[in-house]
């Protein structure tokens, strides 16, 4: 949404995060696809679901900061060397928490966000019997 | 002067709306009955008001008055007039001006033109009305004041953020404030039914073309917002559940829910209170989206100033706001009948069921964007994002849309669903045969396969409700629900087609370089500089030919700006009926051993992107639809009220 | 949000629902507006060993690096640091004071030319031991570390014991030669 002029807004106002940047040039696969378009799309996908640890807002495959392109770097060549995309999220998650990734994992801190959308299924089950179930009195 | 005498207005309108909440609330007293009188002119008067400090903070935006702290800190003598006049919003203090613009601006025309419903509940609106204003009326002037000067003025202002000088992000955040803003219509009527126990489809008739209004407005900004942070952002992504993204998405669910069931209660006298309470719920997102957005509680890098004062003020206003709304709910909400009865065959059942899964779609979106903030009290970090929201989300808006294609065919009251059976025959096909394909043409996302299935059925179900009537002489909010759900269908393919169909490639391209990307075959023509009037750029000559035809050229920018220093990439897009070509130039390459050895190699990354701009045609459609409905129900409206006129002049 | 239809029928309890669901979410927010975020990402490898690795030297002045270089029975400060780093430079001269206080400190120099860092360390001083150029971020991913700079305390087996985030200011010189300690037992 207005995530647009927010990230332009981050590039001005954010005194934090970049305070300068490396010369250095992108890793190898940070904007280079796998030559095997299976593994690619595996990576692709993957990468869609983990965080960008500087730019807070952002998956790191869409992402221009150094980091994320260091971490599509690894995603691609772990998968190349055919690791699994689960256990690559796995490594990170050990890293970085849980943060790290889009995907929210069932956790004790975390079973409400599974368990909400079953009782509201429950009780939209139980609104929609209860509001139609009287066709005979009508 | 002029920031003394905005000042000033802004004072007297807050004043008006003290009084319009004491005199609103002392009418509807046993002994109150004369000042109601007065209600009606001062809420008008208000809006009048509100109106002219708003524009009195143009105007000082338009002269560059830097002794004006706001225009100093946001603004600069050179920009060109429409980012002056766009500055004004784009930040807090003048974003919250106009919001209680708009709320002053919506009172006094619902005091002027409203006259159906009865006198005591529109005293109550327009009390709520007040009561919620001055709410907003004190965070301006005790925690924001626009108008605060500077001294000694500075030489030239700060400027805006070159980035931001964009027509679009100009004119995107004043279409959502007018859809947040127009659903306190909703709220306050909403207030003022329940003050009087008054719901009824007079009641219905009154709140829904403010709902429709802010609805359009709604998905017009969302729309946009999504469009603009596609090729804004420059990898091609059109959605995120970014938590700045959801605050505007709970207001539309909410809104899109009450649209509907608005209509039942119209129509039939039905869903009495709870019509009333998603009124309350609509703005009440409104104003947390609001609040999320500005308090920066979550983790969204956001466009204003993070002041936890401020983010506490806020908060302190929508306690009381909501919290009181849903205090007199729970008072006499009970005693608000439900209304007529119906069958599970009739289209109030399925408007019922819609509104029931809109309801538990907001519901999960909510919960996704709060959770983070529950386990961080917790002390664990932890994310939620699109493999959360996405399959969540379509558990309910799946069945919806069944619904959805099936509802429209459906009588009021009661039916019989063997009547529409045959019909239904059509849209179940299509979604059958397009399943088939899908899946044989090699989709294997079961989130894309089954979008690019149901929307084709969908489209030709939304269609079915205009079969054999004269297309001409269809009631205008028959079509305004046709386009509006075709919308749908053509949102939904876009975004499967987006997910299933997406083709990306990344390369170091060297000038005459060429790579096939689908049906394109894309050169690398030439890598030039150019410049505008505040920065320069690398500007790449792209030339596409689709499927051997006549090349296309794209420009795609790396563009850096002076003041502040920064370097963009500006995408270029060339759109064909099939699809869109998305393409991005990014830096040279630099050999590994040395930052001072370029290589002549350009990073590029392009997209093929099959059908997606269906997404915002389909977004642009659904507005539409409301436009139509909207059109023909206060054109019913107002030759309702002139029959009204005629008769009683032939009595009197 | 109640999915409350038919309040003529529905228990009056479930009429105050949707009031108790918006206090909770009042006094979520409060509690959030009350503690402001805590932006560091904390690394999730105190506790467990430094994963394998072995680093080119990053630096003319100094061996490369690699994880044999922490299980000599003495625990080191893992300095994660950059000559593009602003803030970096100003942690030098605090590192400096480690160093004579008796800190064997490492560094791994992420995503650096060796001519850039040279210079680096011929202004700013050299309190290094050994440093390892990490030009990929692999090592700094692999450790849990997010930015630069961040300072890890490590014990003689090669088990990571404490993280700090940014650089560390004079006032902490104290709390890390503490932490050095802590980590000998």
């Amino acid at each position: 949404m207005i995530r647009a002029a927010v990230c332009a807004l981050a590039l001005v106002a954010a005194p934090v995060v970049a305070l300068a940047d490396d010369t250095m040039p992108p890793a190898p696969y940070a904007y280079r696809q796998l030559d095997d378009p299976v593994k690619e799309a595996k990576a692709q996908k993957l990468m869609e679901t983990l965080r960008c640890l500087v730019c807070q807002s952002q998956s790191i495959a869409d992402s221009d900061a150094p980091i994320a392109g260091d971490m599509r770097n690894q995603v691609r060549l772990r998968i190349n060397a055919g690791e699994d995309p689960e256990a690559i999220r796995q490594w990170l998650i050990q890293r970085y928490g849980d943060y790290v990734s889009y995907a929210p994992r069932v956790t004790a801190s975390t079973w409400p966000l599974f368990a909400v959308p079953g009782g509201l299924i429950v009780v939209a089950a139980a609104v929609m019997r209860r509001r139609l179930a009287k066709r005979k009195n009508a | 002067m002029l920031a003394e005498l905005g000042l000033a207005i802004l004072w007297m309108a807050a004043s008006l709306a003290g009084l319009q909440l004491i005199a609103g609330s002392f009418s509807l007293t046993k002994d109150g009955d004369g000042l109601g009188a007065i209600v009606r002119p001062v809420a008008i008067v208000q809006g009048v008001l509100v109106a002219l400090a708003f524009a009195s903070l143009i105007m000082l935006f338009v002269e560059t008055d830097l002794s004006v702290k706001l225009v100093a800190d946001n603004s600069h003598s050179a920009k060109p007039l429409i980012y002056k006049i766009a500055g004004t919003w784009g930040n807090h203090e003048g974003s919250m001006l106009l919001w209680v613009t708009v709320m002053g601006l919506a009172g006094g025309i619902v005091a002027a033109v409203e006259r159906r419903l009865p006198e005591r509940t529109m005293m109550a609106t327009l009390a709520g009305q007040a009561f919620v204003s001055l709410g907003f009326y004190a965070f301006l002037l005790f925690a924001s004041n626009p108008f605060q000067r500077l001294s000694p003025a500075p030489q030239e202002g700060n400027g805006l953020n070159p980035l931001l000088q964009d027509p679009g992000l100009a004119f995107h955040p004043p279409t959502l404030y007018l859809g947040y803003v127009g659903l306190s219509i909703a709220f306050s009527f909403a207030i003022g039914a329940l003050v009087t126990r008054e719901v009824g489809p007079a009641f219905a008739r009154a709140m829904r073309p403010w709902v429709l209004g802010a609805w359009i407005f709604l998905t017009l900004g969302i729309t946009a917002g999504s469009y603009w942070a596609y090729y804004m952002l420059g990898w091609g992504g059109w959605w995120f559940w970014d938590p700045v993204e959801n605050a505007s998405l709970m207001p539309w669910l909410a809104a899109t829910a009450l649209l509907h069931s608005v209509s039942v209660l119209a129509a039939r006298n039905a869903l009495r209170a709870w019509t009333v309470m998603l009124g309350v719920v609509a703005f009440s997102m409104s104003m947390i989206g609001t609040f999320l957005v500005r308090s920066g509680i979550l983790t969204s890098v956001h466009a204003f100033a993070v002041d936890p004062r401020r983010g506490g003020f806020i908060l302190a206003l929508l306690a009381i706001n909501i919290g009181a709304a849903l205090v007199l709910f729970a008072l006499r909400a009970g005693t608000v009948t439900e209304g007529e009865r119906f069958e599970v065959t009739s289209r109030e059942a399925s408007l019922v069921f819609n509104n029931v899964m809109l309801s538990c779609i907001l519901g999960i979106v909510l919960l996704g964007t709060l959770y983070p903030l529950v386990t961080e009290a917790m002390g664990v970090k932890v994310s939620v994002g699109p493999p959360y929201f996405t399959p969540m989300s379509a558990v309910f808006a799946v069945p919806m849309l069944v619904v959805l294609a099936i509802g429209p065919m459906l009588r009021w009251r009661h039916d019989r669903f063997a009547r529409v059976r045959a019909v239904l025959a059509m849209p179940l096909g299509v979604t059958i045969v397009a399943a088939v394909g899908f899946a044989l043409g090699g989709v294997r996302s079961p989130m894309a396969l089954l979008a690019l299935s149901l929307a084709p059925g969908l489209g030709v179900a939304s269609l079915l409700p205009l079969r054999g009537r004269h297309l001409a002489r269809a009631p205008l909010s028959l079509w305004g629900m046709v386009v509006a759900h075709v919308g749908i269908a053509v949102a939904l393919f876009g975004m499967g087609a987006d997910a299933a169909f997406t083709q990306q490639r990344l390369l170091a391209a060297s000038v005459g370089q060429s790579t096939q990307l689908g049906p394109w075959r894309i050169t690398l023509a030439s890598i030039e500089p150019v410049a505008g009037p505040n920065w320069t750029a690398l500007e790449a000559d792209l030339s596409a030919s689709y499927a051997g035809g006549a090349p296309v050229h794209l420009h795609p920018q790396s563009r850096t700006f002076w003041a502040p220093p920064q370097t963009t990439s500006v995408s270029a897009l060339h759109t064909v009926w099939n699809g869109q070509l998305y393409t991005v130039l990014g830096e040279e390459t630099h050999d590994a051993s040395s930052a001072a050895t370029p290589t002549g190699r350009w990073q590029l990354r392009l997209w093929w992107k099959p059908f997606v701009p269906m997404i915002w045609l389909g977004g642009i459609l659904v507005a539409l639809g409301g436009l139509l409905a909207m059109v023909s129900r206060v054109r019913q409206d107002l030759k309702r009220r002139s029959v009204r006129t005629r008769s009683r002049e032939r009595k009197a | 949000m109640s999915n409350e239809v038919n309040p003529a029928k529905a228990p009056r309890w479930t009429l105050w629902l949707p009031l108790a669901l918006f206090l909770g979410f009042v006094v979520l927010v409060a509690a959030g507006l009350m503690h402001p975020r805590d932006t560091d990402i904390d690394s999730q490898m105190i506790g467990k060993p430094l994963p394998a690795f072995s680093l080119r030297a990053a630096s003319d002045g100094r061996d490369g690096l690699s994880t044999s270089d922490f299980r000599q029975g003495k625990p080191h400060l893992l300095n994660i640091f950059a000559s593009w780093c602003v803030p970096c430079g100003v942690e030098a001269p605090v590192l400096a004071q480690l160093q004579r206080q008796g800190a064997i400190i490492d560094g791994i120099a992420i995503r650096d030319h060796k001519a850039d860092l040279n210079a680096f360390l011929a202004k700013n001083g050299n309190p290094y031991q050994k440093i390892g150029a990490d030009d990929v971020s692999a090592v700094q991913l692999a450790i849990g570390s997010s930015g630069v700079p961040e300072t890890f305390v490590i014990d003689g087996k090669g088990i990571i014991r404490y993280q700090h985030i940014g650089d560390i200011r004079y006032e902490e010189i104290p709390m890390m030669m503490q932490k050095l300690k802590d980590a000998e037992s």
